[in-house]
């Protein structure tokens, strides 16, 4: 599903890189933690996915396809099969928690009838039945963050990818939106997370792969934040 | 769905920021318009010159006491030369008649002319004008010539004035083409930083980039399209009013403009105009907005 080469990533000016010669697997339906401090380079490996940067060495597929050598254009037909969540929710201000959902939909050529059908039910699953018409400011922040999950599969993708999802919530909080990627894990999608949230990792027990400056220390099939 | 999204965003894209709008409509429109005026004026002058130059003739003036031999001398001269197509010949009372007919309005200026002070002269027509020079060198010289007038000399000093008319709309139409162009990049700069939130989350779930870009693209497109619209108004009302009535003793010289020629510049003007800020509008995305 997703699969890293000896991938080395250099951003310019920057010193040492921020990947350094990782290798590193998932297999499909895998629920994944990367876990290690501020700038040891785990934003990074999201970014790579996305193709938001390219990698200066090395090979990235995702989707059994070779990312480092995927043309410009096709990069948006890429994305659709991959969910991203993020640490600032990023939903839109003046739209209500179904148009945000919506128009993720939208924007890649769904009609308005398939988001009629869709919407509410990817908005129930994510346990924001009811508070549909809610702009994001009259929501908590677990809910907003529930629906940038919402938004995140409403299109089903193949891998979900969250990035400190629950680097703004509470502890309480931050397990409800555990719950609930478990529960999109268990749907078949493949979950990458980053985190730094110990509590959240103990708990889970799940895959911890661990990086500092750049490589990976530890990778663990059911480990904890150590 | 998609269309209607687009054609929304768009309008409401056009409304947020209307001063701008308003302005950058405003220099398209003056720059369109100059740039529609010369162009006519270029077809004018083009057809002008088609005109003149199949009706101009080279007037041969002979002195008072030019002598028989001398005209023999000088007939011969023109019949030699293989560029004359016809030639007449105007005694001094042909002379007479036709300046009493030119000026037939005004008979104390006829009354003031004598029989005796016209001169004599050849009318020769050219097979082509521009070759006026090859003729003059085969005439000039022979005795009893008082003067050798090319028509087409007059002509091409009028034509240099409606040449630099030309060229002085092209420049202020230079000119205000780059302003109205900063105004489309700026325009799309604000566009795009205010919507920059949508932005980045139609990327991040995959939305193509035509999608993304073309509401920006339309944007300055249609704002381009209001503006050759107000420059084809303005020009025509210009050619009314200006050509068909105020100056209606210019038109005299001017070859009439066809209405068909002044239509013609309105899909001229749409066409440059939303192909300029179409392609200033995407050259401005590919900074402001990274796909």
């Amino acid at each position: 599903m997703i699969l890293l080469e000896n991938v080395t990533k250099t951003y310019p000016k920057a010193s040492r890189p921020s990947l350094d010669n990782v290798s590193v697997g998932i297999e499909k339906g895998e629920f994944v933690f990367f876990i290690g401090p501020s700038g040891s380079g785990k934003s990074t490996i999201i970014k790579l996915l996305l193709h938001e940067v390219s990698p200066t060495r090395g090979k990235v597929v995702v989707n059994q396809k070779d990312v480092t050598t995927l043309r410009s254009w096709k990069v948006p037909h890429f994305r659709r099969s991959i969910g991203c969540v993020f640490q600032d929710f990023r939903l839109l201000p003046n739209r209500t928690a179904y148009e945000n959902v919506a128009f993720a939909l939208e924007v890649i050529g769904k009609t308005k009838a398939v988001a009629r059908r869709v919407v509410p039910e990817v908005l129930e699953l994510v346990g924001l039945g009811g508070k549909e018409h809610r702009y994001p400011h009259e929501l908590s922040g677990g809910e907003q963050q529930r629906v940038a999950v919402a938004r995140a599969f409403v299109n089903r993708p193949l891998i979900l990818l969250a990035d400190e999802p629950t680097g703004n919530l509470d502890p309480d909080t931050s397990i409800e939106i555990m719950r609930l990627l478990d529960r999109i894990n268990r749907t078949g999608t493949t979950v990458v997370m980053v985190t730094h949230d110990s509590n959240i990792v103990n708990q889970m027990r799940r895959r911890v792969i661990e990086i500092e400056s750049g490589r990976i220390v530890r990778d663990q099939a059911r480990g904890v934040y150590g | 769905m998609r269309v209607k999204y687009i054609l929304n965003e768009v309008l409401v894209g056009l409304w947020r920021n209307v001063t701008m709008t308003i302005a950058m409509i405003i220099t398209m429109s003056v720059s369109l318009t100059m740039l529609g005026a010369s162009v006519l004026l270029y077809m004018q002058v083009d057809q002008m010159k088609e005109y003149y130059y199949g009706n101009i003739e080279v007037s041969i003036f002979l002195n008072d006491d030019v002598t028989d031999s001398q005209k023999l001398a000088i007939d011969q001269a023109i019949d030699g030369s293989p560029l004359v197509i016809s030639k007449t010949y105007e005694s001094k009372e042909d002379a007479l008649k036709r300046f009493q007919k030119l000026w037939a309005d005004t008979p104390d200026f006829v009354n003031a002319v004598g029989s005796n002070s016209l001169p004599e002269s050849y009318r020769v027509k050219l097979s082509n004008p521009e070759k006026y020079a090859d003729f003059a060198k085969a005439v000039e010289g022979k005795e009893g010539i008082r003067q050798i007038i090319d028509q087409r000399e007059l002509l091409d000093k009028v034509f240099k004035v409606f040449n630099s008319i030309q060229v002085m709309a092209l420049v202020v139409a230079g000119f205000m083409a780059v302003a109205a162009l900063l105004l489309v990049g700026n325009t799309i700069q604000v566009a795009a930083y205010s919507k920059r939130r949508e932005v980045a989350v139609m990327k991040l779930v995959g939305a193509s980039n035509w999608f993304i870009q073309s509401p920006f693209v339309l944007e300055a497109v249609v704002a381009g399209l209001i503006g050759s619209i107000l420059g084809f108004v303005a020009l025509f009302v210009s050619k009314i009013i200006v050509l068909d009535n105020k100056l209606q003793a210019l038109a005299t010289i001017l070859t009439p403009i066809p209405n068909g020629n002044v239509w013609l510049m309105l899909p001229l003007l749409a066409g440059v105009a939303s192909l300029f800020s179409a392609v200033t509008a995407w050259v401005t995305l590919r900074f402001y907005l990274k796909v």
